[in-house]
C-alpha cells in the first residue's frame, strides 16, 4: 500500500509469444536497473543512459547470466505509471522471465499488487479521469481473480503447510506475550533455547518449500487440460502415450486425488496441466460416482478439454452426458482407436458435436494422429484462442517473494537469539514471519495474536 | 414549582478515573466545570484491584501524567507497595505497577479536584441529556434541575443499570453496593444511541487476620522504587512498603469448582453480557484449562488503613457457600473469613464505534464519552480516555481542533482506535502486543514524546515544558558524544572487555559501537570514557537504550513513515460510500457507518479488504481533482 516503493511484475501475458516484459516502476527502478543488467560491450550502467533508450545485454544474478535481453529506460515523469520505469525484454521463454521477476525483487523490488500499474498511472495523474471508474473494476477484478486463483492454487497441499507453519509461529509469540504481559504468571526462563530450535526447524520447512518454488513445483503451471470420455474410450493410454512421449514430464502432484491423475506435460513447446479423469457414465456405485462428479468439477475450470471418443463403439448417452460439459470451452475432440475397425466416422462425429471443435482421428495404442494434435494446439495456443493462466505465474513469484520474507524474519529470530536480546524482541520478527506467509494464503493478522493468547494460555487477575 | 438552572461549559458525569481526569483537564484548561457523582465518598473509587499500573498500563499512566494528567501524580503520592515488572527483558516491556491505598487513593484525589479552580462537585444523579439539532446542550439531574453546558463527557463507568450477581443473589447496585445509574441510558436510547451489555467481576475481599501468610509465598516491592510521575522525585518516594503474597489453588478447589459449576449464574442465565477474557473468573479458568493443576492466587492489601485483603486470580459468581468453601481450599486461606463476596456485574456501555477518534459522539455534538462506560476496562485506561475527551471537550469550545494521538504516537492513540475503529466484543484491555510500535512506545520515553504536547495544549507548565527541553538535548548531545568518540585497542579498553567476556578490539572503535554490544552498556563501559559528562540517571538511560536498539529503532520508525502515510490521506466527511460502485457491498456498508477520517483508519476496519483500499485511494484522487 505504499505509493512510493518501486514495484515490479511480468506486464505481458506468458506463453503466447516468445517475448515477455518484466517491467520495474518507482524511485529505486534505474538502481535497481543498475543491480541486474550489465549492458553488453560497455562499461557504462544504465543510470549513465538517456531516457528512452533500448539497451542490450543480460540480467545476471551473482553473476551468472540468466537471460539475455532488451532493456528500454524511461525517466519519471515521461512513463506510463509518470515513475522511473525500467522494462526488461525477456527472451529466454517462460522459466527465465521468472528468474529476472525474482532477481529484480532480490534487489530491492516489491512485486506488484494486481493492477497496481494502473493505479499509479491513475493517481499520478496519468491516466485520463474519465477512465477512474475503469480503473476500479480492474482493481477489484484481478484482486477476485488473483484471490480465486491463489485459492484454487493453494488449496491444496502447499496452503495446509503455509497454514500449519503460521500456526506454529503464532503458537509461539502468543506465548512470549502472555508471559510478557502476565510475567507473574509465565516465565521465560530457558524459553530462548526452545525457540532457536523450533525457529531453526521452521526454516528447513520454508526452505524446503522455496526450493520447490525454484523447480517450478510449487504451483501447478500451464493450459489446464482436462480429458474426458466414457470409459474405456482410452483416455488413460492417451495419457500415458502423451507422458511416455517424454516432452519433459515435471512432476506428479501432492494431493492429486485417486480418481484423477495429473501430469505436467509439455506437447510442442506447450506446457499442459494434464488431467486425466474417470470415465463418464451412469452409474449407482458411490466411488464412480464421486469420480464423476469431480470429473465434470475439473471440466469446468479447465482451459481446453480433450474429448476422447471411442471409434469402434457408437456414440450413446453417456457421451451425451458429456456434450454440456463442452460449451463455453476451448476442445479438441480425438477419435480414438483409428488401427482398430471403425463404428463410428469422423463426419458423424462432427455431426454429434455440431462442427463447433476440430476433430481428429488419433490411435494412442499406435501412436498415430499425434502430431495432428500438436499442431492443432500450437494453431490454437498461436491464434491467441488459447492462453495461458499468468496470473498463476504472478501467484508463483508472489508465493515465493513471501517465503523469501519469512525466512528473513526468521532468520532475523535466530541472530536476536544468539544476541542474546531479551524475548520481546523475537516476536516482532516472528510476528513479521506470520504475516508474510499469511499474504500467500491471502489471511491478514488482524485480531489473531490476542486470540491466540487468550485461547491458549490462562491469563489475568 | 421553581426550577434550579445553572450555566457552566461542561458537565462531567461521573467521578471515577476517568471523570476525574476529563474534570481536571476541562477546569485547568479554563472551563467551568461540575462534576457529578452518585457519592462523593466514591471519586477515584477503585472497585476492583488495588493496584494501577502493571504491563502496558503502566504505559498509558506515564502518558497520562506526560500530558499534564493526574493518575501518576495520585498514585506516587498514595501506594504502598511499588515494581517495575519484566526487568529483565527489554526496555519496551518494563512496566511499573503500584499498590495503593485505596482510601488514601481516593481521598487524595477529592482534595485535588476540590482545590482546582473552576470546577466544582456535585452528589447528583444525571438522568437526561438535552440534546436540539444534534447537538448537546445540557443535562438534567434526578432533582429536576438543569445544567446548560457547552459539553458534557459520559464517564458514567459500570454504573449504568448495574447489576451486581453471584449465585441466585442479584442485586441493583453499582460496584461495591453504590446506587446504580438507572435513568442515564434510557435518556440515551430515546437519541438514538445504541447500547449494550458488558459483564466484569471482582473476587471477594477477605479479613487479613483469618489468613496465614506462613503458608504462603511473600512478594516484596523493588528496593529502588521508580515514581509514575515523571514530575515526582525519585527521592521523596523511596519508603517502607507493605508486602503481597502468592499462593494458589489446587485440585480440590477445583473439584469444589467443578461440582457446582451448574450454580453459576453464567449457566442459568441469569448473566447475559458478555465477560472479559483477560480476567477470567475461577471457574472460567477451570472450565477453560482443565489440564491446569493450579491457579496462581494473589493476596494484596487494600490499604493500610484496613485489614481486608483483595484475592487476585479468584474473581467468581459462584454461591456464596460455593466461595467459601473454594478459598478454604486454598492453602493460607483455610481459616479465611469474607468481608465481602465475590460477584460478577453487569452494566450498559455503548458500542465505542459510535464515537470519533476526538471521543465525541459522531451524531451529537458536544457529547463526549470516555472510560469504562466506552466499553474498556481498567482504571489505567479510563483515566487515558478521560484526559483526551476533556482536552478535547475543551478545545472544542476554545474553537480548536481536537487532539489526536495516533498508533505511533502513543499507547492512548492505540486504545482510542482500537475502541473506535474496531469491533470488541468484550470489555477492551491494554496489552503491549496490541502497540504496533512498541519499541517506539516506551514507559522511559512518554516525556519525550509528549510532554510538549501536553504544553502547547496547557496542561504542562513552562517550567516543566523547559525542564524537558533540556532533557532533550542533553541526551541528543551524549549520543553525538558517545557515537563520535573513539577508544583503541589500548590495554584498559582490553581489560575491561575481558571483564564482561566481550572480545577484544582489533582496532579503534567507537563508544556506539561498544554500547551495542549485547554483554555491555552505556553503564558498563563508564571506566573506559574519560571524558564522560556528569549526567541524571533518566538521560543516563535514554541515550544507553537509543545506543543499544538503534538497528531495531531504526527499523520501526521506518515502518511508522509507512503507516504515517496512511494516516495523513484524509477522507473527507462527506464522502458519499454508496456512490463508490468499485467497493464492495459489506466494505460500503462498514464504512459509510463508522466513516473513517482517514485511509489508515478506514484499512483497519474489519470487513474492508486492501482491494477496497485501493478503490478509494483511486476514488479520493478523482474527487480532489
Amino acid at each position: 500500500m505504499n505509493d512510493s516503493d518501486t514495484i515490479a511484475a511480468i506486464s505481458t501475458a506468458l506463453g503466447g509469444s516468445g517475448i515477455a516484459i518484466v517491467r520495474v516502476s518507482g524511485s529505486d527502478a534505474i538502481q535497481i536497473g543498475d543491480r541486474v543488467f550489465v549492458l553488453a560491450g560497455s562499461s557504462k550502467k544504465l543510470s549513465d543512459m538517456p531516457s528512452h533508450t533500448i539497451h542490450y545485454g543480460y540480467v545476471k544474478d551473482n553473476g551468472k547470466i540468466i537471460d539475455e535481453v532488451l532493456v528500454s529506460l524511461m525517466r519519471a515523469p515521461r512513463s506510463f505509471t509518470t515513475e522511473n520505469t525500467v522494462e526488461i525484454n525477456c527472451h529466454g521463454g517462460v522459466y527465465a522471465t521468472r528468474r529476472v521477476l525474482e532477481t529484480v525483487l532480490k534487489n530491492g523490488a516489491r512485486l506488484a499488487e494486481p493492477g497496481e500499474f494502473t493505479k499509479r498511472a491513475f493517481l499520478n495523474g496519468r491516466i485520463d479521469l474519465s477512465q477512474a471508474e475503469s480503473v476500479i473494476d480492474v482493481i477489484q477484478a484481478k484482486n477476485e481473480y488473483a484471490l480465486q486463483n491463489s485459492i484454487g492454487q493453494l488449496r491444496g497441499s502447499l496452503g495446509r503447510e503455509v497454514n500449519a507453519l503460521r500456526e506454529r509461529i503464532l503458537y509461539q509469540t502468543a506465548f512470549i506475550e502472555s508471559a510478557l504481559d502476565d510475567p507473574e504468571h509465565y516465565s521465560l526462563e530457558g524459553y530462548p533455547d526452545k525457540l532457536f530450535l523450533e525457529t531453526s526447524d521452521l526454516l528447513k520447512s520454508i526452505d524446503r518449500l522455496i526450493a520447490t518454488a525454484d523447480n517450478g513445483r510449487l504451483i501447478k503451471e500451464g493450459i489446464q487440460t482436462v480429458i474426458l470420455g466414457k470409459p474405456n474410450a482410452g483416455k488413460s493410454s492417451l495419457l500415458n502415450v502423451l507422458a511416455r512421449e517424454e516432452r519433459a514430464i515435471v512432476t506428479d502432484i501432492a494431493g492429486t486425488t485417486r480418481d484423477t491423475l495429473e501430469e505436467t506435460i509439455s506437447l510442442g513447446g506447450i506446457t499442459l496441466q494434464l488431467v486425466d479423469t474417470a470415465g463418464i457414465r451412469y452409474t449407482d456405485d458411490v466411488i464412480e460416482k464421486i469420480g464423476v462428479s469431480k470429473a465434470q468439477d475439473k471440466a469446468g475450470t479447465a482451459d481446453l478439454i480433450l474429448y476422447v471418443v471411442d471409434s469402434t463403439a457408437d456414440l450413446d448417452e453417456n457421451d451425451e452426458k458429456i456434450l454440456p460439459l463442452l460449451e463455453d470451452k476451448k476442445v479438441i475432440v480425438l477419435l480414438n482407436k483409428s488401427d482398430l475397425e471403425p463404428v463410428l466416422t469422423l463426419e458423424q462425429v462432427k455431426a454429434f458435436v455440431d462442427d463447433r471443435y476440430p476433430v481428429l482421428e488419433i490411435s494412442a495404442k499406435e501412436e498415430t494422429g499425434l502430431e495432428l494434435l500438436e499442431n492443432t494446439l500450437r494453431k490454437l495456443f498461436y491464434q491467441g484462442d488459447l492462453s495461458f493462466n499468468d496470473e498463476i505465474y504472478v501467484t508463483s513469484a508472489r508465493v515465493k517473494s513471501e517465503l523469501v520474507n519469512a525466512k528473513y524474519s526468521l532468520n532475523k529470530v535466530l541472530e536476536s537469539i544468539s544476541m542474546g536480546l531479551s524475548e520481546d524482541f523475537f516476536s516482532i520478527d516472528l510476528m513479521d514471519a506470520y504475516a508474510a506467509l499469511g499474504r500467500i494464503i491471502g489471511k491478514e493478522v488482524g485480531e489473531d495474536l490476542v486470540n491466540e493468547i487468550f485461547r491458549r494460555f490462562c491469563m489475568g487477575k | 414549582m421553581s426550577q434550579v438552572e445553572e450555566f457552566v461549559d461542561v458537565v462531567i458525569v461521573g467521578a471515577g478515573h476517568a471523570g476525574c481526569e476529563a474534570a481536571l483537564a476541562c477546569a485547568r484548561l479554563g472551563m467551568e466545570t461540575v462534576i457529578f457523582t452518585v457519592s462523593v465518598d466514591s471519586i477515584a473509587l477503585m472497585p476492583c484491584n488495588p493496584n494501577i499500573g502493571g504491563t502496558s498500563k503502566g504505559h498509558l499512566v506515564r502518558e497520562v501524567d506526560a500530558l499534564g494528567g493526574e493518575m501518576g501524580k495520585n498514585i506516587d503520592k498514595t501506594f504502598i507497595q511499588s515494581r517495575m515488572l519484566n526487568q529483565s527483558k527489554g526496555p519496551a516491556v518494563h512496566s511499573l505497577r503500584a499498590q495503593a491505598d485505596k482510601s488514601d487513593y481516593s481521598r487524595s484525589m477529592r482534595q485535588v479536584l476540590e482545590q482546582t479552580e473552576h470546577l466544582r462537585i456535585r452528589q447528583l444523579e444525571v438522568t437526561d441529556l438535552l440534546v436540539e439539532n444534534h447537538r448537546l446542550v445540557g443535562v438534567k439531574t434526578y432533582s429536576g434541575s438543569i445544567y446548560h453546558c457547552k459539553a458534557a463527557i459520559l464517564c458514567a463507568g459500570t454504573y449504568s443499570k448495574a447489576r451486581c450477581i453471584y449465585g441466585d443473589v442479584s442485586m441493583y447496585t453499582g460496584p461495591n453496593g453504590l446506587a446504580a445509574a438507572n435513568h442515564l441510558t434510557d435518556s440515551m436510547r430515546s437519541l438514538g444511541i445504541e447500547l449494550r451489555r458488558f459483564k466484569t467481576g471482582t473476587p471477594a475481599r477477605i479479613a487479613g487476620y483469618s489468613i496465614d501468610y506462613s503458608r504462603m509465598e511473600e512478594q516484596k516491592g523493588d528496593e529502588k522504587i521508580v515514581p509514575f510521575s515523571f514530575t515526582t522525585d525519585p527521592k521523596s518516594i523511596q519508603k517502607e512498603q507493605v508486602s503481597c503474597y502468592l499462593t494458589y489453588t489446587n485440585e480440590k478447589t477445583h473439584e469444589i469448582i467443578r461440582k457446582n459449576i451448574d450454580r453459576s449464574p453464567l449457566f442459568s442465565g441469569m448473566i447475559e453480557g458478555t465477560g472479559p477474557r483477560y480476567c477470567p473468573s475461577i471457574e472460567d479458568k477451570v472450565v477453560k484449562f482443565p489440564d491446569k493443576n493450579r491457579h496462581q492466587v494473589f493476596i494484596e492489601p487494600e490499604g493500610i488503613h484496613t485489614n481486608e485483603m483483595y484475592i487476585s486470580g479468584m474473581s467468581s459468581s459462584l454461591p456464596e457457600d460455593v466461595q467459601i468453601a473454594m478459598y478454604r481450599s486454598v492453602p493460607g486461606l483455610e481459616h479465611a473469613q469474607i468481608v465481602k463476596n465475590a460477584y460478577a456485574i453487569e452494566y450498559d456501555c455503548i458500542d465505542a464505534r459510535s464515537l470519533k477518534l476526538s471521543l465525541e459522539f459522531r451524531e451529537i455534538e458536544g457529547l463526549y464519552s470516555a472510560g469504562q462506560f466506552n466499553g474498556s476496562s481498567g482504571y489505567e485506561e479510563a483515566a487515558a480516555q478521560g484526559l483526551i475527551a476533556g482536552i478535547n471537550a475543551a478545545r472544542k469550545i476554545q474553537g480548536k481542533d481536537p487532539l489526536i494521538l495516533d498508533r505511533s504516537q502513543a499507547y492512548i492513540g492505540v486504545l482510542i482506535d482500537d475502541l473506535v475503529t474496531k469491533e470488541n466484543l468484550e470489555p477492551y484491555r491494554m496489552m503491549t502486543s496490541r502497540a504496533e510500535y512498541r519499541l517506539l512506545l516506551r514507559q522511559d520515553n512518554a516525556d519525550l514524546r509528549l510532554t510538549e504536547i501536553g504544553y502547547e495544549i496547557g496542561l504542562i507548565s513552562e517550567e516543566r515544558y523547559r525542564g524537558l527541553l533540556k532533557k532533550k538535548q542533553l541526551i541528543s548531545e551524549e549520543i553525538e558524544r558517545v557515537e563520535n568518540t573513539f577508544v583503541s585497542d589500548q590495554e584498559k579498553v582490553q581489560q575491561l572487555m575481558r571483564e564482561h567476556g566481550s572480545t577484544v578490539l582489533r582496532s579503534s572503535a567507537s563508544l556506539g559501537e561498544l554500547i551495542r554490544r549485547p554483554e555491555l552498556s552505556y553503564d558498563k563501559i563508564s571506566p573506559i570514557d574519560s571524558k564522560r559528562p556528569s549526567l541524571p540517571e533518566d538521560v543516563c538511560d535514554q541515550v544507553n537504550i537509543s545506543i543499544k536498539y538503534k538497528g531495531y529503532l531504526d527499523r520501526q520508525m521506518k515502518q511508522v513513515e509507512q503507516f504515517k502515510k496512511l494516516e495523513t490521506k484524509r477522507i473527507p466527511e462527506t464522502v458519499h460510500y454508496e456512490e463508490i460502485s468499485g467497493l464492495r457491498l459489506e466494505a460500503r456498508q462498514k464504512l459509510s457507518r463508522y466513516r473513517p477520517v482517514s485511509i489508515g483508519q478506514a484499512s483497519r476496519i474489519a470487513g474492508v479488504s486492501p482491494a477496497d483500499i485501493s478503490v478509494l485511494l483511486v476514488y479520493l484522487k478523482h474527487l480532489n481533482d
